[in-house]
């Protein structure tokens, strides 16, 4: 029997799991999908938001001031690259102004570091900025980091320390049993003493298994385009628009890895699976990211892709235990992110308070090895790693240099990468220019080895998602 | 009868047009040098083409192949048949038979392969 | 400190190496990425490579053969699965591979040979989801002809570039079906050949002025949405048609991959995207020549060739000492003639001009004219964007020219 089952392997489980490895704990962690970070942790902005935005007093405002005050060391312990490149909430008009003021407000009671620029002031942090933009809010404590990495380090931390990942495991039932549950996916079980509900979109229907009906959550579907790493220094600063109800509106950013990021759009929809880019999208995308920014060299989009938030009930996150044994954390939109390491450390309050021994593990291990420690490294030392192991030599992304040894970690550190869109999450191999044109066959061809499966089974992201069909010649076998 | 026709000889992709008296070629139109004309002729009559493709190697692998000369287009479909079953032994190198008196024939390698 | 070091064992590497050893040079390196010389056309096994260079239609592996042996032959040195990482302005060459690690080279002269890749995607926007299935053309290529495997079995192809057209005849005759090859443009951006015998000859529908606008499929593509578009280009709502397929390849351009002239600081073309050159192939940065698709997509590997032998003889040339400009004529287009290569010629001798045009045109001269006077006139039937067109001018044509304009003029 475990003592915690997290389900769901995004950002909040992952940090959920890392938090409770620091205790003598065994931890399963569930996940429906083929990989970690497959809901709303794979496609959002990547902001670290410094916390001007969340209503004072609400447990989002206390979470993500907290939760963004400890990212830095959380980035640097798991080797995740964090950069405070500061926020820019900009203003047209009378309006946004205001909008702005009370922003400013909201910003002092919330405790973070925020201030009011005019036209001026704007254009002397950011050149390229729109010339119709009259004033801003600067806050220099928000950052950018790769939500991704952040969720596949947390968990391979976690997984270091001794927590399990099941994948494909996708809860259809969870019953009462004596001292916990029983979670049952179509062709396995799990028992456990305590369940820590991170099923972004889906927390609603796993909180219903066991009987509470107050969680409801719908998809706020957000589509993005992502530009040329030639583009990345446009701004420096990430772009917001005075925010609205539907959120805080389109942005442009730099990524930690030096491309731009536009988007996202913000649309309330039913399918908790219509992950659909829309020409309407990339026109809305396009048309604002123009306001922000002068001469934004838009023909130099790499790829676009849509994410979905999962937005709760009632503008707060829903972090509440219905019953002995069992967390929600649902709603875990926006600034989510940017609060998980506060969130996970609230819930393993939670869990102390009632009850759960939470004894500290002697062999706890905080750090990870970094997913970029090769390319970090200097010359000499990556030299050194490649008389070690000649496959640090070997470039098999060549937009993005990643060598065969990075994908070969990739596959096989926690938590491992089993299909092609897991080693591009992991490596960068295949985001770049060219997106896989070049290095798609190789991958695929280290992946099949690795992993010991034929080349034509080898898929993009599990399931039916395979790249070849079959063998060409009626299939002699090699 | 007038035909028109797409000259495949060469990249210049002449518009050729053929004045046919049943299926007699009577006069080649459109062409630049006298491979055209012959396409034309061909192309009118019995329609050739080279096939390109790869054959599996005994260890898996694969090696490049194509026809040494056309052959009827209309058996392409035949060839490729022929072509996927055959198995090239190894060591292979550029101009070996792989296939010999394929519709006339021989389906070679185009790739050296060890 | 090394005399020659060329970046990529394709076509134009190995003809680009050749050429600079027939003049001389012997301390020459050719850096290759991939495990063997030949780059891209040891992919390409189609036929109709070398007509022009070898009066013999061979296919991509047999042309490449060719030069590798020669380049075997004179025993030029050469590094494959060997990756530049960087370039500087002042030739200090950056690369690694698994044996040396990363290691560092002084040269005297640079040529870039390092060919182009295949636009993505991503640069479309195409609406929908993002399923397994979509390909660049390119990389069905590797897959069925390099790997032996089939990407897909029910096939869509969008863009009717050249490598398109050849992987819908490929996959047909693999067993797959190819169900419409769609063309953004009123005309195709390949061979007239090709359309001929790969589309043609299988039935194989040529839907120009149509685009993709819908991507359908969760897991493995499930089919597209594709419509005609008006003369803007955008499509037209009430043509949209659903078509079921489990592939979608794409074949809508090739950008000459220019990272590393971009590391040394050469200037770039925003038009061909490839380095400004002059007649000898020389960029803005003196003893750094570029060639073949890397300086501007080719249609016809023989024409790389001949280009790379021009830098090849240059980079001899510029090793030896023989550099510095002699006269300085920039030559300009007209907007119906996109660009030419060169874009300058700093030395006064018979010069070919190669350039594309930017739309289909039929009977029409090509003229150039320096100053206001026309100094060379050539009709042409048919023009092209898909094909690359030239003319040559003789030197005496040349005195006392501040510079050339290349023009269409329509009949």
């Amino acid at each position: 029997m475990f003592d915690v089952a997290i389900i769901g392997a995004g950002v909040v489980g992952a940090m959920v799991a890392r938090e409770l490895a620091k205790y003598q704990l065994k931890i399963i962690v569930l996940e429906k999908e083929n990989d970690v970070a497959m809901g709303a942790s794979r496609a959002n902005s990547g902001i670290v938001h410094a916390g001007y935005d969340a209503t004072p007093g609400s447990l989002k405002a206390r979470l993500n001031v907290e939760g963004a005050a400890m990212m830095e060391d959380v980035c640097k312990a798991l080797g995740v690259k964090y950069k405070r490149n500061g926020s820019l909430v900009i203003g047209f008009d009378e309006e946004d102004r205001k909008g702005i003021e009370k922003l400013l407000e909201k910003g002092k009671a919330n405790g973070v570091e925020v201030e009011f620029l005019d036209q001026a002031g704007v254009r002397a942090l950011e050149p390229n900025i729109g010339k119709n933009v009259t004033c801003a809010l600067y806050a220099p404590t928000g950052g950018i980091v790769c939500p991704y990495d952040l969720t596949i380090a947390a968990l391979g931390n976690a997984m270091d320390n001794g927590a399990e990942l099941k994948r494909n495991f996708a809860v259809c039932s969870i019953e009462k049993i004596p001292g916990g549950y029983e979670i049952c996916s179509e062709n396995s079980r799990v028992q456990t003493r305590c369940v820590v509900n991170c099923a972004g979109l889906y927390s609603d229907t796993i909180a219903k298994m066991i009987g509470d009906h107050s969680i409801s959550v719908h998809p706020r579907k957000g589509e993005y385009i992502l530009l040329d790493k030639e583009c990345g220094g446009v701004v420096r600063n990430t772009i917001f628009r005075t925010p609205t109800k539907m959120g805080k509106g389109i942005l442009v950013s730099p990524t930690v890895d030096g491309n731009l990021l536009l988007g996202p759009t913000s649309v309330d929809k039913e399918d908790k699976e219509d992950k659909d880019t829309t020409a309407e999208g990339f026109a809305e995308i396009l048309g604002k990211a123009k306001e922000y920014v002068e001469n934004l060299p838009a023909g130099k989009a790499i790829t676009s892709f849509c994410g979905l938030r999962a937005a709760g009930n009632t503008g707060d996150f829903i972090i509440t235990s219905p019953e002995q044994g069992f967390v929600n954390a649902a709603g875990i939109e926006s600034p989510g992110l940017s609060a998980s390491p506060a969130i996970a450390r609230y819930i393993a309050g939670m869990l102390r308070e009632q009850g759960l021994d939470l004894a500290e593990n002697p062999n706890y291990v905080a750090t990870r090895v970094s997913s970029h420690h090769f390319r970090d490294a200097s010359l000499e030392e990556k030299n050194a790693m490649i008389k070690a192991n000649p496959a640090y030599g070997r470039i098999i992304c060549r937009c993005e240099g990643v060598t065969e040894g990075e994908i070969l970690d990739a596959i096989r550190r926690n938590p491992g990468a089993t299909d092609l869109d897991g080693v591009k999450r992991r490596t960068r191999a295949q985001m770049g220019r060219c997106q896989g044109g070049f290095c798609m066959p190789y991958v695929t061809e280290l992946l099949a080895k690795e992993l010991g499966i034929a080349y034509e089974d080898v898929t993009k992201c599990g399931g039916k998602s395979v790249i070849n069909v079959e063998k060409t010649k009626g299939g002699m076998a090699q | 009868m007038e035909r028109k026709l797409t000259c495949i000889v060469c990249p210049l992709g002449c518009q050729l047009t053929v004045q046919l008296n049943g299926r007699e070629v009577e006069k080649v139109e459109g062409n630049t040098c006298p491979r055209g004309a012959e396409y034309a002729k061909n192309e009118c009559t019995n329609p050739q083409r080279t096939v390109t493709s790869t054959v599996r190697c005994e260890n898996g692998g694969l090696v490049s192949v194509k026809t040494d000369r056309p052959i009827p287009k209309e058996k392409m479909s035949e060839c490729m048949q022929l072509i996927n079953k055959a198995v090239a032994k190894l060591p292979v190198a550029i101009g070996d038979v792989i296939l010999s008196d394929v519709f006339g024939s021989n389906v070679v390698a185009t790739q050296n392969k060890t | 400190m090394r005399d020659l070091v060329i970046i990529g064992g394709g076509p134009a590497g190995m003809s680009a190496a050749i050429a600079a050893f027939e003049q001389g040079i012997r301390d020459i390196l050719i850096l290759e990425r991939d495990e063997s010389l030949g780059g891209i056309l040891q992919q390409c096994i189609h036929n109709g490579f070398g007509l022009h260079k070898f009066g013999e239609e061979l296919t991509g592996p047999e042309y490449a053969w060719k030069y590798e042996q020669k380049v075997r032959e004179l025993n030029i040195e050469t590094k494959c699965n060997t990756m530049v990482l960087d370039i500087t302005e002042d030739k200090v060459i950056t690369a690694t591979n698994a044996t040396e690690g990363i290691f560092q080279l002084q040269a005297k002269a640079i040529v870039l040979a390092m060919g182009c890749r295949e636009r993505s995607k991503g640069a479309l926007n195409i609406a929908g989801s993002r399923p397994a299935g979509i390909f660049s053309a390119g990389t069905a290529q590797k897959f069925v002809n390099m790997k032996g495997y089939l990407p897909g079995k029910n096939v869509v192809i969008l863009g009717s570039g050249d490598i398109g057209l050849i992987m819908a005849r490929r996959m047909t005759l693999e067993g797959a079906k190819v169900h419409a090859v769609c063309e953004l443009m009123p005309y195709s951006g390949g061979l007239a050949r090709n359309i001929e015998q790969c589309l043609n000859d299988f039935n194989i529908p040529l839907k120009l002025s149509h685009t993709v606008v819908q991507i359908h499929g969760k897991e493995r593509l499930e089919g597209v949405t594709i419509a005609q578009v008006d003369e803007n280009r955008r499509p037209i709502a009430e043509t949209r048609e659903f078509i079921p397929c489990d592939t979608l390849l794409l074949s809508v351009g090739l950008i000459p991959e220019n990272e590393l002239s971009k590391a040394a600081k050469v200037d770039l073309s925003p038009i061909t995207n490839g380095a400004v050159v002059d007649q000898d192939r020389q960029t803005s940065i003196p003893g750094v020549f570029a060639c073949g698709n890397v300086l501007h997509v080719h249609d016809l590997v023989d024409f790389v060739s001949e280009e790379a032998e021009i830098a090849g003889k240059a980079a001899a040339a510029y090793i030896k000492g023989n550099t510095g400009k002699k006269v300085e004529i920039p030559v300009k287009t007209d907007g119906k003639v996109r660009y030419t290569v060169p874009q300058v010629i700093t030395e006064q001798k018979d010069i070919t001009l190669y350039f594309r045009v930017g739309n289909v045109y039929k009977n029409v001269r090509v003229n150039v004219t320096a100053g206001d006077k026309v100094i060379l006139s050539r009709k042409r039937p048919k023009v092209a964007p898909g094909e690359m067109e030239s003319v040559t001018i003789k030197k005496d044509l040349l005195n006392n020219v501040g510079s050339l304009t290349v023009s269409l003029e329509e009949l």
